[in-house]
């Protein structure tokens, strides 16, 4: 595996199209191993510029009731880690190009050792690592990790952060900055608040990577807004989540409304 | 930024929340380290837990339940502070804190419902709003208490997440406050979760062991022997070890649940059983699967049923400061028991698991021997349950 830089192809490519990034997110495992396979295959021919994927864990203090619910039903199945990463490992070998993120909780990788966790991610196809609760201050044996093994380590940028802290996150993130939406945790019933033009504005002054927006965009207005204040790019985790709890009993009908949902999220972006 | 005080004990403790609860966190530090410096506050402080709440608590020594004559056993009465545990010391600390940084709601989580029941109080004493996420099984079990903070004011939320305790309503909690910060507080109950934490909740909690030290040597010219706490999160136990961890001589054990038994799968011994890992913002012992995954723990005692425990604990245990040890449900019934009939005092079933590690001790002792148990609250809430196991049992 070479060492391509997926993340500065896709927002290079973006920005030659005048386009933004759409990143959909959900949990490895959910509702289980085969139907997640579809649904992140579903998820990229559709669309979606790079993927953002959760671990399931039984303790997700940054999650709201929708994807605390995706880790359970990935757990009830006894869903492991190392299935994670082979799920991971199959969408790399079909989509070579595509970025992928793994969006999860510090335990499972403290439990693993955290220079086994990034190895094996690596090994599976990894881009990026975002730990949910790991604040910049923690982050050094990750990011130490991260850098051994090229993953990209990427930060959240809150929107409560003062400019010390903003400029070290900006300084530290790699591969994208996680512009978070707004406080509280993940959820598609609160919109985002975080002045969008305002955070972009202070990550550009420190030359941070391109600023990706979380929590709280579940549609494509969201979409549209955050890229014209001057986001690179938006994520939605509980939104796309939500479709996956509300066809459960009928996973052809799941990956049409998903397609759908992500062909008309990507489409606000342009 | 960086922190103004150590957040680590060792390699455990630290900081392991969203980038979101630093700034919460930060400014929680800072209110502390001021509020220490503080004559006005710590004024204030002092005056409350002794006019309100009833410092310094009495130490007595018991006169039935220990047949070796060798064996000086005392209990250091947090049962008889106002609230009924250890936990309103704490409370009325950060309470103060809560005001001092001008917020105006608390939010807490609670399992026994003794640290929602301090909080209700103080909130209702001090004019803030309380919140107070209870795990669902707790709150069928703790009935007396929830029924206690709603009376005075509290909302007390129940939490059906996970396994329905004290694990689950610490994680609805942090939920609440990473939306909240801005006029919340979150009064946390014990001495875990992220810094500042379990270095607020200590100091708040070291006047046990100052009071301990200066009793002792005015009743027996002498510091004790050994100093014994059951552990939950661990904040009775380090507010009654923190005095003595410069006197080697005193032994600190701390008394873990060992539920049906720590060999079974129904225990709450994070450090007999657990491994290192994160929960609550902290790096300690846990109880976790080969994933990290965390695993659901068990104790009669809705107080001790939590499956970590404070990152200063994890540190004392590895350079051997203190002892850690565990005592099984039957064990701390027999002990809750005991102190009720021969005694006159019902300990609640927490304390109960220190009172039955310090008889074995007191039964095993052949030198003289003072020992210390923190008897850190009342048994009032555990009557109900505990009567239904002891007519379950038919010992009733
Ligand atoms: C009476 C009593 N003792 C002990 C505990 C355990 O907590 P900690 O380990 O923080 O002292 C509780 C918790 O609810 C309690 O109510």
């Amino acid at each position: 595996m070479s060492n391509i830089n997926r993340y500065a192809a896709l927002f290079e490519k973006l920005a030659n199209n005048n386009e933004g990034a759409f990143v959909p997110f959900v949990m490895l495992g959910d509702p289980d191993l085969e139907t997640s396979y579809k649904i992140i295959c579903t998820l990229v021919d559709n669309g979606a510029d790079a993927l953002e994927l959760g671990f399931p864990y039984s303790d997700p203090i940054a999650d709201g009731p929708t994807i605390q619910k995706a880790s359970i039903r990935a757990l009830s199945h006894h869903f492991k880690t190392a299935d994670s990463f082979a799920v991971i490992a199959r969408v790399r070998a079909k989509y070579p190009d595509v970025a992928i993120g793994l969006l999860l909780y510090s335990n499972l990788v403290f439990r693993r050792g955290i220079e086994t966790f990034y190895a094996e991610a690596k090994q599976a196809g990894v881009d990026s690592i975002l730990l949910a609760d790991v604040p910049l201050r923690e982050g050094t044996p990750f990011r130490t990790a991260a850098e051994a093994n090229g993953i990209k380590q990427i930060l959240i940028a809150p929107p409560n952060a003062n400019d010390e802290d903003l400029a070290a996150i900006a300084k530290q993130t790699q591969g994208y900055t996680y512009l978070l939406g707004r406080a509280g945790v993940t959820g598609a019933e609160a919109t985002a608040t975080t002045p969008v033009h305002e955070m972009v504005m202070r990550l550009k002054q420190n030359n941070a990577a391109p600023a990706v927006i979380g929590f709280g965009i579940s549609t494509p207005e969201h979409v549209k807004a955050a890229i014209s204040a001057g986001a690179d790019g938006a994520i939605a985790g509980s939104a796309t989540v939500n479709i996956i709890e509300k066809y459960l009993d009928d996973v052809p009908a799941m990956l049409q409304a998903l397609g759908e949902f992500v062909s008309v999220m990507k489409a606000a972006t342009r | 930024m960086s922190n103004k005080l150590d957040s680590k004990f060792g390699q455990y403790g630290g900081m392991y929340v969203p980038e979101l609860l630093i700034p919460a966190l930060d400014q929680l530090e800072q209110a502390f380290i001021d509020a220490q410096n503080d004559p006005e506050f710590q004024k204030e402080f002092i005056g409350l837990l002794k006019d309100y709440a009833g410092r310094p608590t009495p130490l007595t020594k018991v006169r039935n339940i220990v047949s070796n004559p060798l064996v000086t056993l005392y209990l250091k009465r947090e049962d008889l502070l106002h609230g009924g545990a250890h936990k309103t010391n704490q409370v009325l600390g950060q309470a103060l804190l809560t005001k001092r940084m001008g917020k105006t709601h608390v939010i807490a989580e609670t399992g026994a419902g003794q640290h929602g029941t301090a909080t209700a109080l103080a909130c209702a004493l001090l004019g803030l709003k309380a919140r107070i996420y209870m795990g669902a099984k707790d709150v069928e079990r703790q009935a007396p208490n929830v029924f206690r903070m709603r009376l005075m004011g509290a909302e007390v939320i129940p939490v059906n997440a996970g396994s329905g305790t004290l694990k689950d309503a610490v994680n609805e909690a942090l939920r609440d406050w990473s939306g909240t910060y801005e006029n919340a507080h979150y009064l946390l109950g014990t001495a875990a979760g992220p810094h500042p934490f379990p270095t607020i909740v200590r100091e708040f909690h070291r006047m046990i062991g100052e009071e301990v030290r200066e009793q002792i040597i005015q009743k027996e010219g002498r510091l004790p022997d050994s100093i014994v706490a059951c552990v939950g999160g661990g904040s009775n136990a380090i507010g009654i070890f923190a005095d003595f961890i410069d006197d080697e001589q005193v032994q600190l054990i701390g008394v873990e649940p060992a539920g049906k038994g720590v060999n079974t799968s129904e225990h709450g011994a994070a450090i007999a059983k657990g491994s290192s890992g994160v929960l609550h913002g902290a790096h300690t012992y846990i109880m976790q699967d080969d994933d990290g995954q965390i695993e659901e723990s068990y104790s009669v005692s809705a107080g001790l049923d939590y499956p970590a425990v404070g990152p200063q604990h994890a540190h004392l245990h590895d350079i051997g400061r203190a002892q850690y040890v565990s005592v099984t449900d039957d064990e701390a019934l027999d002990a809750f028991q005991l102190l009720a009939c021969k005694e006159g005092i019902i300990p609640a079933l927490e304390s109960s698991h220190a009172l039955a590690h310090a008889l074995k001790m007191a039964e095993a002792a052949d030198k003289e021997t003072i020992i210390v148990v923190n008897l850190s609250g009342r048994g009032d809430k555990d009557l109900d349950h505990v009567n239904r196991i002891l007519k379950e049992k038919g010992a009733l």
